[in-house]
């Protein structure tokens, strides 16, 4: 099953600079979901080099690839992937059990993330009682907990309504302002038009790069 | 590895999936409580028949006169074997590898009395060595000595029964008293107890051989001699019987293959049957108990597969978020260990207890006495059962830690 090789990407030739903000878009099977899983260290490819924060990503053994995602990168995803049997505040403060951050602190510094997406009051409360925007806020303070460079978000508007979708962007635009870089992969243009530059892939090749 | 983070993450996934832990952790706890109950009732019944075997020393060879039942050289069959003190001092030089020897004689029931007390008591003379061969456990004074032999002394080493019912009320203390056996007074010079559970055992009175038959019989009879035979092997054992029987068979000319003329009963024999019948049967009991487990094993390995398929996207979460492998491992692993170690005990704890229950409620039979597990093997059991756990989660945590978090974080 799925032991066939399909090549997904050829040929991408891309750099985005620290603190830019950036979107990927292109029909679904056009690998820009494949792009984002190598850009996040979740995924291997075949040939070509990339660097992340001056750091050749080749071939890493698991443990190095843990260390630099836990280190170096914050997710979003399109359904939250929150830890459903955990509360609000301990989903936040997983990363930093990975960093061997005590419980006590790590749930300390949990609270005040929360605080900074206004929900606190929310903190111990599980996944399945708050609402979509509340979950992907929580989603976005767990990415942000171990102060990333680089923030993937995989269609983190895909399942919100309209008016969620845009205080979302709110969010992720304020967190690019403090310095973090963003690379959002979407399909909806008023998300992308919202992004300093737009790279438009097509059957695995970049076809477009528009800068706004 | 053990931090509480792992404890909070095993109970809150514990706490959801409560069926499926129980089935677990049933199946665990069922095997180890089998086995318990199983390696108990072994040895209950073990010690059941051991006491059967108390009150004579696993050694011993008691060889009993009798009558003929073939013809031999001319001589016809039905005649009566009779043995004689030669009989005992032959066997005493000829027969090598015996550490105790006693003739003895059968005087029955005897009417014997103190006082104005009376009973009827199974007299036993004896040489010294019949203390040792059976296994006497002397409560006062001594057994019957070589002195007492030698000097045809009329003294008496009566049983703890036949002290009972011959000295009551105000007159308990019997050694050194006189009491009359078949008209004839002879010295208490000690109490005994037999181990054996059968009470006419205990309602013996053992006389010196040579006094008894200068007073009783007036001959040299004697009509059985037993002997221990030492440090001897079982084999050795029976080479010595062999031996003994042939010399029998020379002096007082029967066939040898005449079982009837003298009869033996070794001990040995006995005791390597049960011996051997008791390796049946704990094998057998280890081989079910073994075979629990590993359906226990079995058990606890399904199930962490489905806990891993159920935990794929959990686990692609915490990869992206910065899980090592061996973080996964540990918490699949982790899981599967406390459920096995905890399930393990409590069925270690019913199982000890229904046991116990079993040996202070159970009427004493003759063949069942004690059930008692080994503590220290129902533990390893429970180690073994934790350590089997750990193996059975081992494969699943392995498949779990190769989980890619694409494959896991895609969405249906």
């Amino acid at each position: 099953m799925g032991q066939s090789k399909l090549h997904v990407l050829k040929g991408i030739d891309l750099e985005i600079k620290a603190g830019e903000m950036v979107s990927v878009m292109g029909a679904s099977g056009s690998g820009k979901s494949t792009l984002l899983n190598i850009l996040g260290i979740l995924d291997n490819y075949d040939y070509g080099e990339y660097h992340l924060d001056g750091t050749a990503i080749r071939k890493l053994n698991e443990r190095k690839a843990a260390a630099l995602r836990n280190q170096l990168l914050g997710f979003v995803f399109q359904s939250f992937n929150l830890i459903s049997f955990k509360n609000a505040m301990e989903n936040v403060a997983l990363p930093l059990y990975y960093q061997k951050v005590s419980r006590k602190k790590r749930n300390l510094i949990a609270m005040e993330y929360l605080e900074r997406m206004g929900l606190r009051e929310w903190a111990h409360h599980l996944p399945n009682e708050l609402s979509g925007g509340q979950k992907q806020r929580i989603a976005i303070a767990r990415a942000l907990i171990t102060k990333p460079k680089v923030i993937l978000a995989d269609e983190p508007t895909g399942a919100l309504d309209s008016v969620t979708s845009l205080e979302m962007m709110d969010i992720l635009q304020e967190i690019n302002r403090t310095g973090i870089t963003m690379v959002i992969v979407t399909h909806e243009h008023d998300i992308a038009a919202r992004t300093q530059k737009i790279i438009r892939i097509t059957d695995g090749m970049i076809t477009e790069i528009v800068q706004n | 590895m053990f931090e509480l983070d792992k404890w909070q993450e095993i109970f809150s996934t514990v706490k959801k999936n409560q069926l499926r832990t129980f089935l677990t952790g049933f199946s665990v706890a069922w095997g180890i409580f089998m086995l318990v109950v199983l390696l108990g009732s072994g040895k209950g019944l073990e010690n059941g028949v051991a006491e059967q075997f108390k009150g004579g020393a696993t050694n011993g060879v008691w060889i009993t006169s009798g009558v003929t039942s073939m013809k031999y050289k001319g001589l016809k069959s039905g005649r009566n074997i009779k043995f004689t003190n030669e009989d005992y001092n032959s066997l005493n030089t000829s027969v090598k590898g015996h550490d105790h020897i006693s003739a003895r004689l059968f005087l029955g029931n005897n009417l014997t009395s103190y006082k104005n007390q009376y009973g009827s008591f199974f007299i036993s003379p004896c040489h010294p060595d019949y203390g040792y061969i059976k296994e006497i456990e002397l409560l006062q004074g001594r057994f019957v000595n070589n002195i007492d032999i030698r000097d045809f002394r009329k003294v008496a080493v009566i049983g703890e029964k036949v002290k009972s019912a011959l000295f009551k009320g105000k007159d308990t203390v019997a050694m050194g008293k006189y009491i009359t056996v078949n008209g004839v007074l002879f010295k208490v010079v000690g109490i005994f107890r037999d181990f054996s559970r059968n009470d006419n055992e205990q309602k013996r009175i053992y006389i010196p051989i040579s006094t008894a038959q200068r007073i009783f019989n007036g001959d040299n009879v004697i009509q059985q001699i037993a002997f221990t035979t030492g440090v001897a092997t079982p084999e050795q054992a029976t080479t010595m019987v062999e031996n003994t029987k042939s010399l029998l068979s020379r002096r007082h000319t029967y066939d040898i293959k005449d079982e009837r003329a003298v009869e033996v009963w070794n001990k040995n024999e006995d005791v390597k049957r049960f011996t051997a019948l008791f390796a049946g049967i704990r094998l057998f009991i280890w081989i079910i108990g073994i075979g629990t487990i590993i359906a226990g094993v079995v058990g606890v390995s399904n199930i962490m597969m489905i806990v891993v398929k159920e935990r794929t996207k959990e686990i692609g979460v915490r990869k992206a978020l910065g899980a090592t492998p061996s973080s996964i491992i540990g918490l699949i692993l982790q899981e599967a260990i406390v459920i096995t170690g905890f399930s393990g005990y409590v069925g270690l704890v019913l199982g000890i207890g229904l046991l116990e229950l079993v040996s202070s409620k159970m009427p004493v039979t003759d063949f069942f006495k004690n059930p008692e597990a080994d503590f220290s093997i129902a533990m390893g059991a429970t180690i073994l059962l934790t350590v089997a756990g750990a193996v059975a989660g081992f494969i699943p945590a392995m498949n779990a830690a190769k989980v890619r978090p694409v494959d896991a974080l895609r969405d249906e």
